[in-house]
């Protein structure tokens, strides 16, 4: 078989995986609703969720391998930012956290990565990096223990934790 | 902890060089192991008691070590004592081959031992029962309280002679020791000798601690600690339990191991989030960076020589492997195969890397060539990652989990181990859960 042909063959079978997937997109839609505590692997839920103070979740949530915020994560550090501003001498740490289905040295940097990623965000809030310290526990201390893609999404999460 | 100098060999009376009839080829995986008859050690009856080791059933245990290491191996098949034909007196000074044939027995082990003036004294005897000869003899004189060591030193010789490769059951694993629940566990450094006995802990589980690993004489290991809850690297002297911190890094430093001349650690440190590779020189402090690079670059690890380091970067996106000049230069990717890959960690051979492979939700121990060429998939399963060499570069130690369900049960982490040639894969027995294992040179090198 020449290159040519493999060439085909691939974006042939990727039409129809295309197609599945659509498929599949379009019925999960139909059919279940409810299963959207996660998005994209993102999870979305309420459940291990803490709060700082009403109203202000302690956490967000990151997709596979990825330390980027999504727009519901930097809805949570704007208000996360709007509450240390009102409580000036507060301080917190950001523990950044991993699922269990990575190498444990590269979580340990994925967590810190994650950490990062919500501690500069509430720098660009103005809050003075001086008031927030990082840790990252990469995979050590999951929330939920269970093994199953919904547990793994609560795991992959930073968790804004008041030090004083 | 006295761990060197305290086996000598006295002498090494009677080395048959000639062209032995049996030979094992350990290079493919053996299907057909060779049968082999341990004879257990003669005990000779003006020993002299020693604190309260049991004297009487000394040559049984010591031969009973032998047969286990020679198991463990897939290379060997003991055959069992009941069909013995010899009494251990008799047969270690001059066995009726042809007796032993007819129990299809192709090699013979025997020894005899004394214990006098607090010493125990071994000799041991392995026989070509097909060419009817002496292949290797050997005596040792040590403190009575090493007899597992011998076990272990008498089945290295016999391998090496039979496999013209070094042994590696006179050899410990440092690992870290897993109990409580899965969102709680305790962790402890702990070490224990290659076939799971000797068990120490060597932290007491107050802080979390990861990723232990030997210095080339055995004498240190460099780990990963959150005392104090900052995570950082840490050097531990064995013999005197001393621990310090690895230089002075404003932000957690992990994935530490040694170079292989023992004078550096190299590691990564994460600053603002991101993670790049240093070396600390030991002795002069000096602090040099390897890599710079605005992506994840951890799980360091040396080539034998020192001159190439393999490690872990998301450069392109997702996890692959790496190789580069040792001072940071040349930095090329050898990992091209389907899904990601991590953990590289270079054979004390030279010729092979051992990694971890994710791919589809399933995790896979492989090796490949040092340019990544060559890619075999050594064993499949849930979760499982870091190997590390035995020190002939024929077996690989892992760890692997379980699937845990609802509140984490069912959940546990063991230590594995498989032969580059992808058999004789088996379980390590431990005392406790287990992770993170790393694999001891040859202690009596």
């Amino acid at each position: 078989m020449n290159l040519g042909e493999k060439m085909t063959i691939k974006t042939n079978l990727k039409n129809i995986l295309l197609l599945i997937f659509t498929t599949l997109i379009l019925s999960a839609c139909s059919t279940a609703k409810k299963s959207a505590d996660i998005e994209g692997d993102v999870y979305t839920g309420k459940e291990t969720v803490e709060y700082l103070a009403t109203g202000v979740a302690d956490r967000v949530f990151f997709a596979t391998n990825k330390s980027s915020l999504t727009s519901a994560s930097r809805a949570t550090l704007r208000k996360q930012a709007t509450y240390l501003r009102k409580n000036k001498s507060l301080n917190v740490t950001i523990e950044g956290h991993a699922d269990e289905r990575g190498t444990r040295e590269y979580n340990l940097a994925l967590g810190e990565r994650r950490a990062n990623a919500a501690r500069d965000y509430l720098m660009t809030y103005g809050i003075s990096g001086k008031r927030i310290s990082v840790i990252s526990y990469g995979k050590e201390k999951p929330v939920n223990p269970k093994s199953s893609p919904i547990s793994w999404s609560q795991n992959r999460r930073s968790v804004t934790v008041k030090v004083n | 902890m006295k761990l060197l100098n305290f086996i000598f060999l006295i002498s090494i009376f009677f080395l048959n060089k000639s062209h032995a009839l049996i030979e094992i080829d350990i290079t493919r995986g053996n299907l057909d192991p060779l049968p082999i008859a341990v004879s257990p050690l003669h005990v000779d009856i003006k020993s002299e008691k020693y604190k309260d080791l049991k004297i009487k059933n000394l040559g049984d245990d010591i031969s009973e070590i032998i047969e286990r290491n020679f198991k463990n191996t897939g290379l060997f098949n003991p055959l069992k004592k009941d069909a013995f034909v010899q009494k251990p007196d008799i047969a270690h000074l001059k066995p009726r081959f042809e007796d032993w044939r007819l129990i299809k027995a192709q090699a013979l082990v025997t020894g005899k031992l004394i214990i006098k003036d607090e010493k125990l004294k071994v000799e041991f005897r392995l026989w070509d029962l097909t060419a009817a000869k002496e292949m290797t003899a050997l005596a040792f004189t040590t403190t009575p309280s090493n007899w597992r060591r011998v076990a272990h030193i008498i089945s290295d010789k016999i391998y090496e002679r039979l496999t013209g490769e070094d042994g590696y059951f006179d050899t410990r694993i440092i690992y870290v020791a897993e109990s409580g629940p899965k969102n709680q566990r305790i962790k402890k450094l702990a070490i224990m000798d290659q076939d799971g006995f000797n068990t120490k802990y060597l932290t007491l589980g107050n802080e979390l601690v990861l990723t232990p690993r030997f210095n080339p004489t055995n004498q240190m290991v460099t780990y990963m600690s959150y005392f104090r809850n900052m995570p950082r690297v840490y050097l531990l002297d064995i013999e005197t339990g001393t621990q310090d911190i690895v230089g002075n890094f404003p932000g957690m430093t992990f994935a530490p191991r040694f170079s292989p001349d023992g004078k550096k650690i190299i590691m990564s440190f994460a600053k603002d989030g991101n993670s790049d590779i240093y070396t600390m020189n030991l002795e002069s402090r000096l602090v040099e960076r390897i890599t710079d690079h605005s992506s994840i670059d951890t799980s360091p690890s040396f080539s034998p020589d020192g001159k190439f380091i393999a490690f872990n970067s998301d450069r392109s996106g997702l996890q692959q492997i790496y190789v580069m000049r040792s001072d940071g230069s040349n930095v090329k990717r050898i990992t091209f195969g389907k899904g990601i890959y991590g953990t590289p960690v270079w054979s004390p051979r030279g010729d092979l890397i051992a990694f971890t492979k994710m791919y589809k939700g399933r995790f896979y121990i492989g090796v490949m060539r040092t340019d990544g060429t060559g890619e075999r998939l050594l064993t499949e399963n849930y979760y499982q990652e870091a190997p590390s060499w035995s020190p002939n570069g024929r077996v690989l130690v892992f760890y692997r989990e379980t699937k845990a369900g609802e509140k984490g049960e069912g959940f546990s982490a063991k230590l594995w181990s498989i032969d580059i040639t992808g058999y004789n894969e088996r379980k390590l027995s431990t005392k406790t859960d287990a992770s993170d294992p790393s694999w001891s040179s040859l202690l009596s090198k």
